[in-house]
């Protein structure tokens, strides 16, 4: 977990409105968001569903225009989708994306192997042989065999596919990955799995993580950084533990205490606010 | 997510890529391909087959009894009615087929576009299809006989364009479907070419759905044409032709010998419900599956 110190990413002022249906006003999903994610880091964002964790990683990855706001990367402005395939191809150097739902996200009537090595000759120019050892190489980095290379998505489990998702993102070799909820559709001992090799494939090749999530146990265990965001807003930012340990925000104290842990009710959850409202923004 | 992984230690074994042909039609569907098969086949040789002239004919056997030599006997002119259904089944099939295979390219392809590009073009697609929806099919190919001759080239023109709005309102909203899936979303962070997310990624996953629309369009596209030329604007005499003989044979009905009408008329009636079943059965199939 080497961070130089470099900022590889920075957001500034990051907003974006929705269009409000009919005659009703537009909906602000992310509202002045500021971060900033070192080389080699780890920025964890937490918060409910509809706080805007998703919209903030869509706009990142340029699958959605930011109403106001500036993303650099590597110092680089990437405020504006990419147009072209070649100027998606630039950006996904630098940045790539594994979604949460590995159902959906791989094309159900390619084999895994195709899958690979679509995503290894955008990037790679040279040979066949050349494109099958990178596919080797990303297939070892991730834990796929051989047989799991020929097969179709429907016949592997959850847990490789999503294997078969970050060998994919990683094709590109981009210096960021967001994981967008990678791991929620996962059962507790998968996830464990895909977290250590996430810890792992950081380790060994300096990526950033971007790592979204609503689960805090699995924030704690792969980020540095947290970001805790609600109504599209960041109400707190620090280190992990920090943040996890001594939350200085009435909200983060209430995501915490809606953990489940032995002798847990609701009822404890809300009282562990000691009178504080957490629907109120302010605090 | 409802289902419970059994862990990544579970044995999966390795599946190569199907394309799930055989799957699910049923005992109709299979009966239904044999029907179309024979059909297709008879097309293909079936004027090798004959070995009499469909069109040479002795007028003194009009309306001739089935016989050693004339089998299903013999029509107002003394034809061969066996050799005349037999060949026939050419050009009985031939411009189904046209109708099909070009309102299918041409359907898919403004679909694809449409779904891809999305915004103001979506928006054209959808209105000229929408306009060309309102003109009836056989509507259409009698206002391009009039205008172009009668005769099977004009009127399988017509019903291509016509028939096209129906192939691009089904393959645009599946395509639609897809385009919002998130691999598609991975393709694009990747750097690939929208031609080919199109080709290679959209247009396999509802290929199914495209062959199901393709079929039921053949059987229309036949009754369609069977009905020009029995009104005389598609094939012309003295052709060989299902629903021209159909016509033809309707001199005979009133003369106590209803066999040409019949037969050609059973041809087309066996021909268009074995496309509609496997038409229905593979829809059913292509709904079955995620």
């Amino acid at each position: 977990m080497t961070t130089t110190g470099e900022v590889i990413l920075r957001v500034e002022g990051l907003s974006k409105s929705f269009p409000g249906r009919g005659r009703g006003h537009d909906v602000l999903a992310v509202d002045g968001v500021e971060f900033e994610l070192a080389a080699g880091g780890s920025l964890g964002i937490v918060g409910e569903s509809g706080s805007g964790k998703t919209t903030t990683a869509r706009m990142l990855i340029g699958l959605e225009r930011p109403t106001t706001g500036r993303i650099l990367i590597e110092g680089v402005d990437h405020t504006t989708p990419a147009r072209t395939a070649r100027q998606w191809r630039e950006r996904g150097r630098r940045i790539q994306i594994v979604f949460q739902d590995p159902y959906t996200s791989l094309d159900r009537h390619q084999t895994i192997g195709s899958c690979l090595s679509e995503a290894v000759s955008v990037h790679v120019r040279g040979r066949a042989g050349e494109v099958s050892d990178r596919v080797e190489e990303l297939a070892a980095l991730v834990g796929l065999d051989d047989r799991q290379l020929r097969a179709v998505p429907r016949a592997l489990s959850g847990g490789q596919r999503q294997r078969v998702a970050i060998a994919r993102a990683l094709a590109a070799e981009p210096r960021i990955l967001i994981l967008d909820e990678a791991v929620s559709a996962l059962d507790v001992s998968i996830q464990a799995q895909i977290l250590n090799l996430l810890a792992d494939i950081r380790e060994r090749t300096g990526i950033s993580y971007l790592f979204i999530s609503h689960d805090l146990a699995v924030i704690r265990q792969i980020t540095d950084d947290t970001l805790v965001m609600r109504h599209g807003r960041v109400v707190e930012h620090g280190p992990t533990p920090r943040v996890l340990d001594e939350p200085q925000h009435a909200y983060t104290r209430l995501l915490r205490s809606s953990v489940p842990r032995p002798g847990w009710t609701p009822e404890s959850a809300l009282a562990a606010l000691s009178g504080a409202d957490p629907t109120e923004d302010d605090a | 997510m409802t289902t419970l992984t059994a862990g990544e230690v579970e044995v999966t074994p390795p599946r190569r890529r199907t394309w799930g042909w055989t799957r699910g039609l049923g005992v109709s569907g299979w009966l239904s391909i044999g029907v179309l098969v024979l059909v297709l086949l008879l097309a293909v040789v079936g004027p090798l087959l004959a070995s009499q002239d469909p069109n040479e004919g002795n007028l003194a056997q009009g309306f001739g009894a089935p016989s050693v030599e004339h089998w299903l006997g013999q029509d107002a002119n003394g034809r061969d009615l066996l050799t005349r259904l037999v060949v026939g089944a050419r050009t009985a099939v031939i411009g189904p087929l046209l109708v099909v295979v070009a309102s299918t390219i041409l359907g898919t392809v403004l679909a694809l576009a449409a779904a891809w590009f999305g915004g103001w073009f979506d928006t054209a697609v959808a209105r000229v299809v929408d306009a060309v929806f309102a003109f009836p099919g056989l509507l259409l190919a009698i206002l391009a006989t009039a205008l172009f001759g009668a005769g099977l080239p004009a009127a399988v023109a017509a019903l291509s364009i016509a028939y096209t709005p129906y192939m691009a309102r089904i393959a645009r909203s599946a395509a639609l479907r897809e385009r919002g899936m998130p691999y598609i979303a991975a393709l694009r962070v990747q750097g690939i070419h929208g031609l080919s997310i199109c080709v290679r990624h959209i247009l396999p996953n509802i290929r199914t759905l495209v062959l199901a629309n393709a079929t039921i369009s053949f059987g229309f596209a036949l009754i369609d044409l069977a009905g020009l030329s029995f009104i005389g604007l598609g094939v012309q005499p003295p052709t060989a032709d299902w629903g021209a003989m159909v016509g033809e044979g309707l001199a005979g009905i009133l003369q106590r010998y209803p066999q040409e009408s019949f037969y050609a008329g059973a041809l087309i009636v066996a021909t268009v419900a074995a496309a509609n079943v496997l038409g229905d059965r593979l829809t059913t199939r292509s709904e079955g599956r995620s």
